[in-house]
């Protein structure tokens, strides 16, 4: 089987499971599993930038929060449908990353990460500096209108709205890895130099990956915040910067399924050791650690140099 | 901490078991238990404040249980930490409601949690006793699933006291107050009302929740303040008292604060010496005194902290004071909605009977089950209202110096979620 | 104060070339250990002192072993530096939660006067601080300039290989810059404490804030980073009388990135990359 097959039917069969799991997973899981559909669309934008480009950065929550507060905000105030809340908020994802590309990829490296650092910063404090409108970090609730007569409150929607987010944007991602422009990605990660000597402008490719990567990770707020009901801006904060790092470097960086696979471990981790003690957080630092040390390939990663090196 | 804090705990449940010998004349609970979920602030900023609400949940449940549980059932916690989280809160109900299956779910202070979790609650259609003080419950931007019987609301306290201030103090304020909601709540409420009472709010400083030294703020104060109105939380409050203390020295404008920027603090603390002679609002009185009623004396104990308001384990552990007795309260006010709605089951018929029993109860006596107070409780608000507290720095100490009724504490309505569908 | 937790991740950054993103933590230590050790000690002043030197070399010692258990094994690889970091971050900050609970706790100044000027009162202790922190400074100075070990970071800052070549014991070298970090930034914690209180989530305003003056000073710019703290320390103050401070705060982070962009190597920094 080619590689382009093997891949497809690898990616098909995993969201065809994910749309069976619905009908088998208890009532709890079924919205856990919503959340981290998204939360993974999330990541999987994240990766688009540092696994498929090589650009590490510590302010994706300024793009997750650009599609929260674009979808909510007109929700909330102008009574926009979800749909429409959505794409705003995809659009102001996009605007905010074609900015900040523009600016930003004047640099590099450690660089790179701190200008992103700021720039989340910055707009973390805007949220709360506007909170007239953005009501700050208390934030607000998002009641979108009923999709085809159906309220956002059914667990069949919730599911398969995120569902279809994920598919898309997962198979969105294998569609540019796979493309001539995945490729130059690739080269640009590998060795920019050379990329830019075989006479490609690195420059606009980093800015397209910069740009897909925001409006992944603005898709994902935008769901976010229609599906879970509520806008704050906890989720411009650092920390919900370092969230979809920490999910990609788990499941591996560079691979297509590593964001999801990163994801569900990191979710249902804190959620088990919640359970026994509230030092969960301890759990999640030595989880770090411990990749770092001895899996720096991540789940994935490590999967591929040993069995699997097609995986995407 | 939260295994110290339980064991602490029950240690000191243990010792005023033991000191207590009027032998139960009720029988022991039997039966299924009521499980309640407690959504708990054990790590994050909001960890002081849930250290104490645990205690104090803790100590309810104990005394509800030793008088014969609720009707007749035993009481059983459901804890689980939400990091004071707004992203965990919504996860944290999910699980309490669906894989532990409580009865309700109860419990959180912060408000940015708070309204980060009612959706889900409304749409698990599980009631949901907040005990976090914010205005959201009665501004009828929850649902109808979401109560707070407990704890009078933060507009309601800044009503109550704006009269005192502009009449006492002085009638030109400046505000200083955290950039976050908690915040908002006082800067527009308190303007609200400072305009009906002839005064004029003449500058309002808000400070960033990840500030660390406040004296450049106090720079902005101008010199014609005649009342200096502040409240902040989080770990900075005790800095900024101090810097307070510090810019405006002896030459200072009458001061009044919200208890929130000294709640877990000892008055005592080198550094707030300067705070003679300034003034509080407090829920709830923290320094013990001679006119304390006997159902309040019996509270304290039970709680476990002493005359000053701290731990009678750990004096330099201070309580919560004036926010933790809500969860005494809510817990008293499930235990009547339970008994007086005769829910039985987790079921939509069962919990539609209670909140609509609640929402047709109009007041809750003072007594042991609300030692805080008589509390009035709107319906139609899902909100309840009590008497506020005015108390001057004394000798290290809060004297109270002036309570309010409850109807200075009433404002406009703005919902009504009975009308709200089940 | 500012200007040694600063200069402290300055050293590790521009020695090492790593982002260290538990540096605020190390500052968040060496605050509760001087709780710790004032608590221990019956004299607000003996037990300030004992803090001023016990509390960093603890702090240098973590951080030493950190070094050896975590980064020396990654290779100081930047981006795996910043995920252990991190990891590191999160374990420090729950270990502390658990040990020492979540309180802000006091600690009372060993010295307690206060000046007031005809505008505004200022607290005595504050000028102390600055004093200590002079000496700290000044001793830094000198270990980088005068000392061998100075002599070595320098060399392995401006070319590893080449130092390794000439016989620099980098490990020992990167260990050492590291504890020493550490140590500078544990020192500032356990100045602050008289005025803010030890707080286990204290760490991250001034790790954001050491990130500005770092930028701004260039990396592993002893100088610059000293010249960046009191113009961020001096400018924080003033802007924020005439602006909102929350808006002051976005001006400057935004700042901060536009610096980076157009100067990489920060407003005083040398052109190596």
């Amino acid at each position: 089987m080619s590689t382009l097959r093997k891949s497809l039917v690898l990616h098909g069969a995993v969201i065809a499971g994910l749309f069976a799991l619905q009908f088998v997973l208890p009532e709890y899981h079924n919205t856990n599993v919503a959340r981290i559909m998204v939360l993974a669309v999330y990541a999987l934008g994240y990766n688009v930038l540092l696994g498929y480009t090589g650009l590490m950065s510590l302010g994706h929550a300024m793009f997750f929060a650009a599609g929260m507060y674009g979808a909510g905000l007109p929700i909330y105030y102008l009574e926009f449908s979800a749909g429409a809340g959505l794409l705003t908020g995809v659009a102001c994802g996009l605007l905010l990353a074609f900015l900040f590309g523009l600016l930003a990829l004047r640099t590099t490296g450690v660089a790179f990460l701190i200008v992103s650092l700021m720039f989340a910063q910055a707009l973390y404090l805007a949220t709360l500096y506007f909170n007239e409108i953005t009501l700050g970090d208390q934030g607000f609730i998002v009641k979108a209108a009923p999709l085809a007569g159906i309220g956002f409150h059914e667990p069949a929607l919730k599911y398969n709205a995120a569902l279809v987010l994920f598919a898309a944007a997962l198979l969105g991602c294998l569609a540019l890895r796979l493309s001539p422009i995945g490729r130059v990605l690739t080269g640009i990660r590998e060795n920019e130099e050379r990329t830019r000597l075989l006479g490609y402008n690195s420059f606009l490719y980093k800015l397209l990956a910069v740009v897909v990567s925001g409006g992944l990770s603005a898709a994902a707020g935008g769901t976010y915040a229609i599906l879970f009901s509520y806008v704050g801006s906890t989720f411009a904060s650092i920390l919900f910067s370092i969230y979809p790092l920490l999910w990609t470097l788990l499941g591996g960086a560079g691979t297509l399924l590593g964001p999801l696979l990163g994801t569900s471990l990191m979710f249902y981790l804190v959620d088990f050791a919640s359970e026994w003690t509230s030092a969960y957080l301890l759990v999640v630092g030595a989880a770090l650690v411990v990749l770092v040390l001895w899996f720096p390939l991540g789940f994935l990663g490590w999967v591929r140099t040993r069995w699997l090196a097609w995986l995407p | 901490m939260s295994d110290f804090t339980r064991r602490q705990t029950l240690k000191t449940l243990g010792a005023l078991a033991g000191a207590a010998t009027i032998p139960s004349v009720f029988a022991q609970p039997k039966g299924k238990p009521i499980r309640i979920g407690f959504q708990v602030h054990r790590t994050g900023i909001g960890a002081v404040y849930g250290r104490w609400y645990e205690r104090t949940t803790a100590a309810a449940v104990k005394m509800i249980n030793d008088a014969g549980g609720i009707a007749g059932r035993p009481v059983e916690i459901v804890a689980e930490d939400d990091g004071t989280d707004p992203k965990r809160g919504p996860e944290v109900v999910e699980k309490l409601a669906r894989q532990h299956k409580v009865d309700f779910v109860y419990g959180t202070l912060f408000s940015h949690v708070v309204i980060a979790s009612a959706p889900r609650a409304g749409e698990l259609k599980i009631p949901y006793f907040v005990v976090s003080e914010g205005y959201h419950v009665a501004s009828g931007k929850m649902n109808r699933y979401v109560l707070q019987p407990g704890i009078t609301d933060v507009r309601a306290q800044v009503t109550a006291m704006s009269s005192w201030v502009l009449d006492k103090l002085g009638k030109k304020v400046t505000m200083i107050y955290p950039d976050y909601a908690f915040g908002y709540d006082h800067r527009d409420f308190f303007a609200q009302a400072a305009k009906k009472h002839g005064g004029q709010v003449i500058e309002r400083l808000a400070i960033p929740p990840t500030e660390s030294s406040f004296t450049k703020y106090f720079a902005r104060v101008p010199k014609e303040t005649e009342v200096l109105y502040h409240v902040m939380v989080g770990p900075g409050v005790l800095t900024f008292v101090k810097e307070m203390g510090e810019h405006f020295g002896k030459k200072r404008p009458q001061i009044f604060g919200f208890i929130d920027s000294l709640e877990g603090v000892n008055l005592a603390t080198p550094g707030l010496d300067y705070l003679e002679g300034t003034y509080f609002w407090e829920a709830f009185p923290r320094y013990a005194e001679a006119n304390t009623p006997a159902f309040v004396q019996e509270y304290r104990k039970r709680v476990g902290v002493n005359e000053s308001g701290a731990s009678v384990n750990d004096p330099k552990d201070v309580s919560t004071y004036s926010h933790m007795f809500g969860c005494w309260e809510t817990l008293h006010v499930i235990k009547q909605a339970v008994e007086k709605s005769g829910y039985r089951d987790p079921t939509q018929k069962d919990y539609r009977a209670l909140i609509e029993y609640l929402e047709s109860v109009k007041e809750f006596p003072e007594g042991p089950a609300h030692p805080q107070g008589r509390k009035v409780f709107d319906g139609k608000l899902h909100q309840c209202y009590g008497h506020q507290y005015v108390s001057r720095v004394e000798g290290k100490k809060l004297k109270t110096v002036h309570r309010t009724s409850i109807e200075d504490s009433r404002y406009e309505p703005e919902a009504d979620y009975t009308k709200q569908s089940f | 104060m500012l200007a040694l937790t600063a200069l402290g991740l300055s050293l590790v950054f521009g020695v090492m070339r790593i982002v260290n993103v538990a540096h605020g933590e190390f500052f968040m230590l060496g605050a509760v250990l001087a709780w710790f050790c004032t608590s221990l000690v019956e004299s607000p002043l003996g037990g300030f002192v004992f803090a001023l030197v016990a509390a960093p070399l603890v702090v240098g010692a973590v951080a030493w072993a950190a070094d050896g258990l975590i980064l020396r094994r990654v290779d100081y690889n930047p981006e795996a530096t910043i995920v252990a970091t991190i990891g590191l971050l999160y374990i420090i900050q729950q270990a502390v939660l658990t040990l020492y609970g979540p309180d802000a706790r006091p600690v009372a100044p060993p010295v307690y006067f206060k000046i007031d000027f005809p505008w505004f009162g200022y607290s005595g202790y504050k000028l102390v601080v600055a004093g200590i922190s002079a000496c700290l400074l000044g001793a830094t100075w000198w270990l980088l300039t005068r000392t061998t070990l100075g002599l070595y970071m320098r060399a392995a800052q401006q070319d590893l290989e080449m130092a390794q070549a000439m016989g620099v014991p980098a490990r020992r070298v990167y260990a050492m810059v590291f504890a020493l970090g550490a140590m500078l930034a544990a020192a500032a914690g356990v100045l602050v404490v008289p005025i803010q209180q030890a707080h286990y989530l204290m760490g991250l305003d001034p790790l954001l804030l050491s990130f500005i003056v770092v930028i701004l000073g260039g990396l592993g710019s002893v100088k610059g980073t000293l010249v960046a703290a009191f113009v961020v320390g001096l400018s924080d103050g003033i802007v924020s009388v005439f602006f909102s401070p929350t808006l002051a705060k976005i001006v400057a982070t935004l700042l901060v990135a536009v610096v980076l962009i157009v100067r990489p190597t920060g407003l005083f920094g040398t052109s190596k990359a």
